[in-house]
């Protein structure tokens, strides 16, 4: 069974991961982001798509000849005010109608959770509902054990006493290789260290983020921008998003209006060159120092 | 706040139902919001971040001008995708800016918001009875102009005497700001109904019909579209088009259903974009000669869309044109894409 290295991936590897491996299921976790798959993205797709959608099919270009099975769920929402991007609700058909490969998946909205597209999956697959809960149990374990250890290793880093920046972006762009990593390579560089937005604790950053946007109905940017108000010993923000992301467009430039500490803004698209954004980053350096 | 004066941003021809509603319900003045013009798109994008979809620009920039008419307080509208958080960065561009207004958002996360609470804290004179009544009637009002621009878009390329449908046109609508009652508002839909089809009309054996799908903003406010579908007119080919408010608001909920039993699709895919993948079937199915993709430029769900559509289109074998709709799309573009593609309709048909 396949699982693309993007969008969702980066979200719940931690519960799916030990999920299919409780299992027996050979799992192929497609390799880093290379421009190969950036090539084949962009062919299938239109070109307004944002840069991490293409990113995602060209992982599942990568992943079409070599699994029996990819796995893509839909993730729409966990509740009204916790939605996600529109994008996401139409991967499945638009997967389904370009690739022939078959494809596992489950839904999540209103009606339906994680827990029961898990089930599902379990029982396409042939498993006892008995092996399946014994899975999903070490999974979730596993799950909050590794959230909890990100948490205490982000609480460290915070009381350091090098500068930091708190990065704000999509897992899926922030961990990325063509994305995120070059650009946190440059601040570790410079002795700078990264906070990364995703490592707080995720019901706390939800609800803090109705004081910074009351009105915010979108999951993951809830998660993110609330972690701004948790990071009050932070030097500067970087914003980092894909273009032409839908959130981020509106969320960012709220939450930029209203910071008072120096922040950066980097959009990346398929043609961004590194040393414009190392210009950049060098100079948002100098004014944090 | 001294006298209160509430505005809206407009589009398309609604502007006379939602002015009809607000100025019965509230005892205060309402505003014109100003029709969209270049000036309107520039000073919208200036003040918008630089990715996000054409219609948040242009709704600030009908904001803006009509904050600068005077007005105080705004109406904001909401839908599924990101129009429903379009007005709270709205609202913080436009205070960042030094205004002084109450933005009031009627529907949010595909939710519609507890108007009375709001209307309370809001300190709005209205009357609830007459609201009640009122509203009726612009929903009623809604649909006749739907019903009636549904014709003319497929007859008015046939006109004999040029501009007759849209003289008349104007003058209904010019006469629905005059309703007085809901009786009143049937008789006045009747008469102009048989006017409508009273007029002239030369049907050719042979003509092009074309259907229109695309994102709902920038299929409904002429100005966006570049007149679209009056240049259509004007090549003397026929347009359907599905999206209207009718549609939106009272429809849409039910054929959402019928069409997810056909197993095509499997889930939703957000806003408008599955309605327009099964109207794009329809219309291959009923022998149209072309469809026409419109959405204003960024719009998420849109883009998902036009793979399947294209798709589905080359499996009838019918052409589908596809536009994305920004400020810097020239208007001479347009027309050439368009002409080509008429061009191209014409010699299939012989």
């Amino acid at each position: 069974m396949g699982i693309p290295k993007a969008l969702h991936y980066y979200y719940y590897k931690e519960l799916w991961e030990p999920f299919f491996k409780k299992l027996d299921i050979d799992l192929i976790i497609s390799p880093d982001t290379n421009p190969v798959m950036l090539d084949n993205g962009t062919k299938l797709v239109p070109d307004e798509m944002c840069l991490s959608m293409k990113l995602y099919f060209g992982h599942l270009v990568y992943l079409a000849d070599k699994c029996d099975y990819i796995l893509i769920p839909r993730i729409d929402r966990f509740d009204n005010d916790n939605q996600t991007c529109t994008n996401f609700l139409a991967i499945y058909d638009l997967a389904s109608k370009l690739f022939d490969t078959k494809i596992l998946n489950f839904n999540i909205d209103n009606d339906n959770n994680m827990r029961g597209g898990l089930f599902k999956i379990g029982k396409e697959l042939g498993f006892s509902s008995k092996k399946v809960t014994q899975a999903y149990k070490y999974a979730i374990a596993y799950y909050k054990y590794s959230l909890k250890q990100k948490e205490i290793e982000q609480s460290n880093k915070l009381l350091s006493d090098r500068k930091k920046v708190l990065l704000i972006s999509h897992p899926y762009n922030t961990y990325d290789s063509l994305i995120g990593k070059p650009i946190i390579k440059l601040f570790e560089d410079n002795d700078i260290n990264i906070i990364y937005c995703d490592a707080f604790n995720i019901q706390k950053t939800n609800t803090l983020a109705l004081k910074l946007s009351p009105n915010l109905y979108w999951k993951y940017s809830r998660d993110q921008i609330g972690s701004i108000l948790l990071s009050d010993k932070v030097d500067g923000f970087l914003f980092l998003s894909s273009f032409p992301c839908g959130l981020d467009s509106l969320v960012n430039e709220l939450v930029m209006r209203k910071l008072n500490k120096p922040y950066l803004n980097l959009v990346v698209d398929d043609n961004t060159s590194l040393a414009g954004v190392e210009t950049r980053v060098e100079s948002f350096i100098d004014v944090i120092n | 706040m001294s006298s209160i004066k509430i505005s809206y941003p407009l589009m398309g021809n609604y502007e006379v139902a939602i002015f009809y509603l607000l100025s019965h319900t509230f005892k205060c003045d309402i505003i014109h919001p100003p029709k969209i013009t270049t000036r309107t798109a520039e000073i919208g994008s200036k003040y918008s971040p630089d990715f996000v979809c054409a219609p948040f620009k242009y709704t600030l920039g009908t904001m803006i001008e009509s904050l600068d008419k005077g007005a105080n307080v705004i109406f904001q509208m909401g839908g599924g995708c990101r129009y429903g958080y379009y007005h709270e960065l709205q609202r913080k561009i436009l205070e960042d800016l030094g205004y002084d207004f109450k933005l009031i958002n009627l529907i949010s996360g595909g939710k519609q918001v507890n108007l009375l609470k709001i209307f309370k804290e809001t300190n709005l004179p209205y009357h609830k009875i007459k609201a009640i009544y009122y509203g009726l009637i612009t929903i009623k009002m809604v649909k006749y102009i739907d019903k009636i621009e549904d014709y003319i878009r497929i007859h008015r390329c046939f006109e004999v005497k040029k501009n007759s449908f849209n003289q008349l046109h104007q003058e209904m609508l010019n006469e629905m700001k005059k309703t007085k009652s809901l009786f009143h508002l049937k008789l006045i839909y009747h008469k102009y109904r048989r006017l409508f089809k009273k007029i002239k009309i030369k049907k050719p054996k042979n003509y092009i019909k074309v259907g229109i799908v695309g994102e709902l903003y920038t299929l409904m406010e002429p100005f966006t579209n570049y007149q679209m579908e009056q240049l259509l007119s004007d090549m003397g080919v026929s347009v359907k088009r599905f999206t209207d408010v009718t549609y939106l608001l009272f429809k849409k909920k039910y054929k959402v259903k019928k069409f997810l039993k056909q197993h095509l699709l499997k889930y939703r895919m957000g806003a408008d974009a599955l309605d327009n993948i099964y109207h794009t079937k329809y219309l291959c199915e009923h022998n149209y000669d072309g469809i026409i993709h419109m959405k204003a430029s960024f719009c998420t769900p849109e883009i998902a869309a036009m793979p399947i559509i294209n798709q589905i289109a080359h499996e009838y074998k019918v052409p589908v044109l596809f536009f994305s709709m920004d400020m810097n799309t020239s208007e001479t573009g347009v027309k050439t894409r368009l002409e080509a593609f008429y061009d191209m309709l014409e010699m299939r048909q012989k």
